[in-house]
């Protein structure tokens, strides 16, 4: 297998152009997180034209909702969660500028269109592994809508945080050419 | 007649949930090894290794194998001549469930008024508690905690007595087959048939606390787990459903007899992360 790509946020269009499903990708630097209730908030502040938490331009979005951090760590058990609950607003952050999406499994339509549009990537992050990616979580911050709990926004500071690039800005799509392959 | 005081039950229904969360099941470590010895995809074997080392990582620093910490599924056999003292037993073992939370840093992933207001309760309760009458004066417990990933991608049928076997292996493999990637792969199925639409429901969640490796005691049913396992396993989903020759690492049914008119067919899917642990009072 080749060895992974390094990838540091802030992300440009060609750096999220070139991507290409199956990659393995190692990203370090800052991610933000948000899961349905954050979406739905920033897609309001967006709708209402106020300033969002953070910019979006070039950013990486992980969509996860920790368990709380147990004493002398930053943060607790830190895996992906489930993608699709987030499709209806997918698209206009891409189109906001957000390059790279980190979640599991299947995405719609809708979302392949709009990262072939703006020049975006959608990573995978193994599920299930929520112990082993804490790990490479050095810190965390909530940075918005603490009363969400889990579902706050956080900011991470991340080191060759493991991902893989599931679906691409040319189409191309790890689950659909993956399970051809191995199929009997 | 033996009396037992819910606080008991509230201590080891607190620390079931924590040894759950932190210690994923030997059998389960045990057929993700054997699923990294014959996986072909080397993105499977990655995600298979990941997963092993997750396993360690949650051991020995007591993190959560994964974020979501389930849902508080609670199984319950109570021996007849048991007399709970002290209070309500489903208390306690909401008590218990929302100890396991405090003390271990687990997730509140639970929100009442699933319609309209769904407010996180806080502290993961309620639990959903099965509770079953059986002869004795023991109390076992077995705590499922249950991802809302991988029960999200769960499925129930009322199929028709002549859909037969057929029918069944063709709803378990759309089933898996529309989950994709989501259920977190490689998966377990735990699979419900007979009884009615609720029954099939409890069948298929009970099937899933069999531990992995082993077959239904009737050799037929074993057989259509092994038929199933390998069909499910042609799929190609692979671990994390980046393609892969190991989809699911255990089918496990229970059957139910039902009615004349009936064939209920339940699927209930788990993820990699199959914690559940066993303890009695
Ligand atoms: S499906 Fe299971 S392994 Fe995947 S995120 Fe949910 S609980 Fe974790």
């Amino acid at each position: 297998m080749a060895e992974p790509v390094r990838l540091k946020p802030p992300l440009s269009e060609d750096d999220a152009r070139s991507l290409e499903a199956g990659t393995r990708v190692l990203v370090s630097g800052t991610v933000f997180t948000a899961r349905d209730a954050a979406h739905r908030r920033l897609i309001e502040s967006i709708d209402r034209g106020e300033e969002l938490p953070f910019d979006l331009e070039g950013q990486v979005i992980y969509y996860v909702g920790p368990t709380p951090a147990s004493p002398g760590k930053p943060v607790g058990s830190a895996g992906p969660t489930t993608s699709s609950r987030v499709d209806r607003y997918t698209p206009q952050l891409l189109a906001r500028g957000v390059r790279a999406v980190i979640g599991k499994g299947d995405r719609g339509p809708e979302v392949a269109a709009a990262l072939k549009e703006n020049g975006a990537v959608y990573l995978a992050a193994v599920g299930g592994a929520g112990a082993l990616l804490a790990g490479r979580i050095a810190s965390a911050e909530v940075i918005a809508w603490p009363e969400l709990g889990t579902e706050a926004v956080y900011r991470f500071e991340v080191e060759d945080f493991p991902a893989i690039v599931v679906m691409d800005s040319r189409g191309g799509n790890l689950y659909e050419s993956g399970r051809k392959l191995f199929r009997r | 007649m033996r009396e037992i005081d819910v606080n008991e039950v509230t201590a080891l229904v607190s620390r079931l949930f924590q040894e759950a969360n932190f210690l994923l099941p030997a059998d389960v470590i045990e057929s993700l090894q054997a699923a990294l010895a014959r996986e072909e995809s080397p993105l499977g074997r990655d995600v298979l290794e990941a997963l092993l080392k997750n396993a360690g990582i949650a051991a020995r620093e007591r993190v959560p194998l994964c974020q979501d910490t389930g849902l508080a599924a609670v199984f319950a056999e109570v021996g007849q001549e048991v007399h709970f003292s002290g209070g309500s037993f489903v208390a306690a073992v909401d008590r218990g469930v929302a100890a396991a939370q405090a003390e271990g840093y687990l997730r509140a992933s639970v929100v009442s008024g699933a319609c309209f207001e769904r407010a996180n309760t806080g502290d993961n309760t309620p639990a959903v508690l099965h509770t079953e009458l059986v002869a004795g004066d023991r109390v076992n417990i077995t705590v499922l905690p249950k991802g809302g990933g991988s029960e999200n991608m769960s499925r129930l049928a009322m199929l028709k007595p002549a859909d037969g076997v057929e029918g069944i292996i063709n709803f378990v493999l759309e089933t898996v087959g529309l989950a994709g990637a989501n259920p977190c792969p490689p998966i377990f199925l735990g699979v419900g048939i007979g009884g009615t639409m609720d029954r099939a429901a409890l069948l298929s969640k009970q099937a899933l606390l069999r531990p992995a490796g082993s077959p239904s005691a009737d050799g037929r049913l074993a057989q259509l787990e092994a038929d199933l396992l390998e069909k499910v396993n042609a799929l190609g989903i692979g671990p994390g459903g980046f393609g892969g020759t190991v989809t699911c690492l255990g089918v496990a049914i229970e059957e139910y007899p039902c009615h004349i008119a009936s064939l209920p067919v339940a699927v209930n899917i788990q993820c990699n992360s199959a914690r559940r642990a066993a303890g009695s009072l």
